[in-house]
């Protein structure tokens, strides 16, 4: 399809990236602020020969969209705070069973149901460590309806280059602004599938990995025999309680993300090269974050934005080259403080000051600059 | 060749991963039955085995589907539907299989048992029903009958809820394709399995089966060979009975037969339809 332009919100733009990025399986429960990704694809996916379906519950669905997934179909799924606390064992689930999935969540105030209609960055700590044991995850973090479309294509390229399931992680201001959306033409935009078996069937084992740590992935009644399991599992994919086992296993996956962080991680340096003072913020708060530094730099403070447009895999190199570079690091969020935690871990002596705001409206641009005026 | 080296090979060991034996499953348990049904019965349709997917979710009989050597997915704990729908609407070609116990499919999976029934995919579920969690250790489940001991409703108590009765939930959720059977009516119960396959819509096959290890020994049911007979004694076939009058008392009664098999537009198909609908206003 050649380019399109739109006047629409973030949601729609994340639907519509998923569509161009190739998904044609959406399973989903509607929840406040996700609910328009709901509805979009209910009219698009049938159009492109695809499928919507409305699943009984949020387990249901995260659990349908595996399965799809090993049809060899680019599979999604769309919800928020409450929903992807039930979502999480399955997270876990498509961890082990190494499952290119979509998850997005439109993060809205809480705990529990808080605030269906406001925003809230709750959900940083829960998209990386909500499912049991030990994992890696990939998180990315739009701040415009543009990069709403642009990081759900980029959530599915990650998806099936690494065989995991990643988050597109968005404040429910990114998901309900509407603003101008370029979608590209189909030929202007890199997609990514993931690896076929090269091997006969014979010679297949379903989680043996390539140099890549990923391994090749099968689907259903494509001739190649599988057994996928939650369970510890050998590169056969037979269960095993073998202490070894686990040891490789765990550590291969993630060593996947992380021995692959640098090509993962996605930043924005914001006038940040003469900096004595950095914001470093995502989502909607990067913005006002933006708009503070101008304001700043117009009085003479030297001041700079970093913008996390993913939070996991964490930048930990650059925050600590970041905290030799300046003398002061301010985290914007809209929470308690979740990314604040894991900055000031990489920022040895370098003060850090949060900016919490667990409210519904993210930081406004003078509030940002009434604390940036007070570190300088 | 000694004669210690001529081993007979099973007429069903070939859709089987036989370098996984010896399995896990205890003496005297049912699940082994179901598993040679389920292979005689795909044996007997003859569709290509390698077109068919069998999942399962968490427990003894959510570790069947990792003896099969097809594509076979071992899910979370009740969510073996959830998975075999996204599977089946994503590639309608696949024979989607589930096999699974009851306390997977009843309790943590009841809800998306009974709208998986409602939709009408066509995916065919087979239940061990053993009255308990057997991989746990035996503990009441949502089809343990009233005052029966289990390791969570001990003596002198007994369960203190009532079960389901899976024959009629299913049913009354829309499933269009209802049997029950006892693990000892091997030849009935893979015919309806058949029938179940073959059947275009969603099919609930309910095996009554024994769990001496753990149920039989808490309620003093005999070894494994006496309550297989005991399955055999109590078993009153009745084709074709309105599942709502499909009893099961396990002491004197088991209702076994085919209870539903009606036609109803199957869930994919009715997909299908919809998108060629959309696709042709939208060319308008």
């Amino acid at each position: 399809m050649p380019e399109r332009i739109m006047f629409t919100m973030g949601d729609v733009a994340c639907a519509e990236g998923a569509l161009s990025a190739g998904c044609r399986y959406f399973g989903g429960y509607p929840i406040t602020p996700a609910t328009e990704i709901a509805e979009w694809m209910s009219r698009r996916m049938p159009e492109l020969g695809g499928a919507y379906v409305q699943y009984e519950d949020e387990i249901a669905s995260i659990t349908s969209v595996i399965g799809a997934s090993w049809t060899g179909t680019k599979a999604m799924t769309a919800t928020s705070g409450p929903g992807i606390s039930l979502m999480q064992e399955a997270v876990g689930l498509a961890v082990m069973t190494e499952t290119p999935l979509v998850i997005v969540n439109i993060m809205r105030g809480g705990p529990s149901t808080g605030q269906p209609t406001r925003g809230q960055q709750g959900d940083v700590m829960q998209a990386k460590w909500g499912s049991h044991g030990d994992y890696q995850i990939i998180a990315l973090t739009p701040a415009s309806v543009q990069e709403m479309f642009d990081q759900t294509v980029q959530a599915f390229n990650l998806a099936e280059q690494y065989r995991v399931p990643v988050f597109v992680l968005a404040d429910e201001t990114v998901g309900h602004m509407r603003e101008r959306l370029v979608i590209p033409d189909e030929k202007d935009l890199k997609i990514v599938s993931r690896k076929k078996p090269t091997v006969s069937p014979e010679e297949y084992l379903p989680f043996k990995a390539d140099e890549d740590l990923v391994p090749p992935m099968a689907t259903f009644g494509s001739g190649y025999q599988f057994y996928a399991t939650g369970l510890t599992h050998d590169e056969r994919g037979y269960p095993s309680d073998k202490e070894h086992i686990q040891i490789e296993l765990i550590t291969r996956l993630s060593d996947k993300i992380r021995k692959n962080s640098d090509k993962i991680i996605d930043l924005e340096r914001f006038q940040l090269d003469d900096a004595d003072i950095a914001v470093i913020a995502y989502g909607t708060p990067s913005r006002s974050a933006k708009r503070a530094i101008r304001m700043a730099r117009e009085e003479g403070i030297k001041v700079g934005l970093l913008r996390l447009k993913t939070v996991w895999p964490f930048p930990e190199k650059t925050i600590m080259d970041l905290a030799g570079e300046v003398k002061q690091i301010i985290v914007a969020e809209q929470n308690l403080g979740q990314v604040y935690h894991m900055v000031r871990a990489y920022t040895g002596t370098t003060p850090v000051r949060l900016m919490a705001k667990p409210a519904g409206m993210p930081q406004l641009p003078h509030e940002i600059f009434d604390v940036i005026k007070e570190v300088a | 060749m000694t004669a210690a080296e001529k081993v007979l090979t099973h007429p069903m060991a070939k859709y089987m991963r036989t370098d996984r034996l010896p399995w896990i499953y205890c003496p005297g348990c049912s699940i082994g039955i179901v598993t040679n049904m389920i292979a005689r019965a795909i044996e007997k349709l003859d569709i290509d085995f390698e077109k068919i997917a069998i999942v399962s979710g968490i427990g003894c009989t959510g570790r069947v589907s990792g003896y099969f050597k097809t594509g076979t997915f071992h899910t979370t704990h009740g969510r073996s539907i959830a998975f075999a729908e996204g599977l089946k609407i994503a590639n309608p070609e696949l024979e989607v299989i589930v096999v699974s116990g009851d306390g997977d499919i009843a309790a943590i999976g009841g809800n998306h048992l009974i709208h998986a029934c409602r939709r009408n995919i066509d995916i065919t579920v087979v239940c061990v029903n053993n009255f308990n969690y057997g991989m746990t250790g035996g503990q009441f489940g949502p089809t343990t009958e009233h005052g029966r001991y289990t390791q969570t409703s001990p003596r002198p108590l007994g369960d203190i809820e009532w079960p389901f009765n899976l024959v009629k939930l299913a049913a009354s959720s829309g499933a269009t394709f209802v049997a029950r059977w006892t693990a000892v009516q091997v030849r009935r119960a893979t015919r309806s399995i058949e029938r179940g396959i073959a059947h275009k819509g969603f099919s609930f096959i309910e095996i009554v089966g024994a769990c001496p290890t753990s149920y039989g020994r808490s309620n003093q049911l005999g070894d494994g060979v006496a309550m297989h007979r005991h399955l055999l004694e109590v078993a009153d076939i009745q084709n074709g009975l309105p599942p709502h009058e499909a009893e099961l008392e396990y002491n004197s009664r088991i209702v076994c037969g085919e209870f539903v098999d009606i036609e109803k537009p199957e869930y994919t198909e009715v997909l299908r339809e919809a998108q060629a609908k959309m696709q042709q206003q939208k060319r308008k």
